[in-house]
């Protein structure tokens, strides 16, 4: 049995239809109307222990229903999930104990107080020993470099130092899975870096699952080696960041002078700038390169991945339901 | 037992923290005692002023009616300051998502909220809730023995559970509608004006509502009766009187079933 097992999971909400404006609201109260949207399909996969994980999807595409459903907040309408041999919502407690939950979008630590007495209070929360405690604590503060933000209450933190102590929270009980969602959401190009490494070092010296949801496909190329794609609460793919790359490729041309080009040559072009032309090519991309060369006198050229967001949002595109 | 001594370390780690939350606001919350102190004051001085006018309420004296509302209005006071998690549930838990964040972690959600916050404000009522019973006590020449003195302290942690009970009750119906809980308001306020007569008063129906759909009854005008030492109009026997507290326990043991239940119902909110 893999670690996190999900099978034909199904979640549909029912959401009240509401009209606009005072009456709307006042009708609603007589007579309310109720719609059922799916927030996840016949979703299915499995992640063994170790891996790292990206789980990405445009805004309402069930990433987030999905974590919450594996880490028991939510019941899901049908299918299976289970964790750790366990089932999420059943055995809540046994659990959570197991797991370690970021969301970016809300803190996990309590608002009012100072960083550390929040850390102590999740330490008995969890049960955890006061030598583990120290250890573990000691080895974040030190990995996050939290050491001058241990007196400072929470609601003072800026965005970036308040994510690297819910990153700290999560872990203190060295949990074996941990599931990020949209971790580097708001933050610097310094503050996502240093998450990205952090969770890349958890994930490969001590073996912690991760599975996180992300916007930013940078964070995906830099860390994961597999990923998840849902839309519509459908998963549209599952594989490894390679296989979002195609053959093709993108040549950037720098011409001397605005080029006359042949019909053949024009139906490769994308983009024209004046004296720039930008070709998407598949395959043979060394023959393109000659032949262009051959015909026209070329000032710079340049090959290129094309951007990784574009196949997605052309994965999204066609997934239109 | 270790179990039991873990679960209550981790309740007073909460509730002083939220202790110690409030004092940080020392004005805010001397004022707020005190305004609770003189609203439900107010609402003792009606009762006297009724009393003052037409003598007495049927068959009833002041003394007795001031009894059952210092008994209610204490143990109201401690159940608003205990409960207050459930109290704010709806508002601040479910509609925010923030119940997220309790269900993430090992421990019970009953736990969790209980220690979510103690409400130090509730001293108002219950300072006056003390001032009213024992002036009731004074004036009523009771015959004290052991038996009715344990009976007491029975009902009152009883009726300390019920109204526990009632906003349990209350934060689990927000899972279904998050807003539209002042119904719930008429069962715990309502409830304390309500026993704050003798149920003997009451019509028939409403009676038998507060009896034994809603315990109401059981938690203060039974065992009153028993510890008066007077014939209940209603014709119940003294054990039922000496029993009926347990209804308390048997209501909170239904809140917490029903609090499991409507668990499953929860949905959290969007990303």
């Amino acid at each position: 049995m893999p670690q996190i097992f999900v099978e034909n999971l199904e979640k549909r909400f029912r959401v009240a239809e509401r009209k606009a404006g005072l009456w709307g609201a006042v009708r609603g109260l007589v007579h309310r109307r109720y719609r059922e949207v799916e927030a996840l399909h016949e979703v299915s996969f499995s992640i063994e222990q170790g891996e790292l994980v990206g789980y990405i999807g445009p805004n309402g595409a069930g990433k987030s229903t999905t974590i919450k459903i594996l880490s028991g907040i939510l019941v899901p309408s049908g299918g299976r999930c289970e964790v750790n041999g366990l089932i999420p919502w059943e055995n809540r407690i046994k659990h959570v104990a197991h797991i370690g939950v970021v969301f970016g979008q809300r803190t996990q630590l309590w608002w009012d107080l100072p960083v550390i007495e929040s850390f102590e209070l999740l330490r008995d929360i969890y049960r955890v020993s006061p030598a583990d405690f120290t250890r573990t604590s000691d080895e974040l503060i030190e990995l996050l470099e939290l050491s001058p933000l241990l007196d400072v209450p929470v609601r003072q933190l800026s965005l970036g130092q308040r994510m690297r102590c819910d990153l700290a929270a999560s872990l203190i009980h060295q949990p074996d899975i941990l599931f990020l969602d949209e971790p580097t959401i708001g933050l610097d190009a310094v503050a996502k870096l240093a998450m990205r490494s952090f969770v890349q070092r958890q994930n490969k010296e001590r073996g912690t699952t991760v599975l996180l949801t992300t916007h930013d496909m940078d964070d995906i190329e830099a860390l994961c080696t597999r990923l998840l794609l849902i839309n519509h609460g459908t998963l549209l793919m599952d594989g490894t960041v390679k296989d979002l790359r195609s053959d093709e490729r993108r040549v950037l041309v720098d011409f001397e002078g605005v080029p006359q080009l042949s019909a053949e040559h024009a139906s490769f072009a994308r983009e024209r700038n004046g004296s720039r032309v930008i070709f998407r090519v598949r395959g043979r991309v060394p023959e393109f390169i000659a032949d262009i060369t051959a015909h026209y006198s070329v000032h710079d050229l340049m090959v290129e991945h094309p951007p990784i967001e574009e196949t997605v949002a052309e994965l999204y595109r066609k997934s239109v339901r | 037992m270790d179990r039991v001594a873990n679960a209550l370390g981790l309740y007073f780690r909460l509730a002083s923290q939220s202790v110690r939350a409030q004092l940080q606001y020392r004005l805010s919350f001397v004022l707020t005692s005190i305004g609770g102190f003189v609203t439900t004051s107010v609402e003792a001085l009606g009762v006297w002023a009724l009393f003052d006018r037409f003598g007495q309420l049927g068959s009833w004296r002041l003394a007795q009616v001031a009894f059952l509302y210092g008994l209610v209005n204490c143990v109201f006071a401690f159940s608003e300051a205990l409960a207050r998690g459930f109290d704010i549930f709806g508002k601040e838990f479910v509609k925010t998502g923030n119940f997220d964040r309790l269900l993430l972690r090992p421990r019970s959600t009953i736990l969790q909220l209980a220690g979510h916050e103690f409400q130090l404000q509730r001293v108002g009522r219950l300072l006056q809730g003390i001032i009213v019973l024992t002036w009731a006590i004074v004036v009523l020449d009771i015959d004290w023995n052991a038996g009715k003195v344990l009976l007491l302290i029975f009902t009152m942690v009883s009726g300390v559970v019920f109204f526990y009970a009632l906003f349990i009750f209350q934060a689990t119906l927000s899972f279904w509608a998050t807003e539209s809980l002042e119904i719930m308001n008429t069962l715990t306020y309502g409830g304390v004006e309500t026993a704050q007569y003798p149920l003997a008063i009451y019509r028939r129906w409403f009676r038998r509502f507060f009896t034994f759909v809603i315990p109401l009854g059981c938690i203060s005008y039974f065992p009153a009766i028993l510890i008066f030492g007077i014939e209940d109009p209603l014709g119940t026997g003294v054990v039922f009187q000496a029993l009926s507290p347990l209804a308390g326990y048997l209501f909170f043991a239904a809140a917490l079933g029903f609090w499991f239940f409507g668990i499953r119902y929860y949905t959290s909110t969007g990303s």
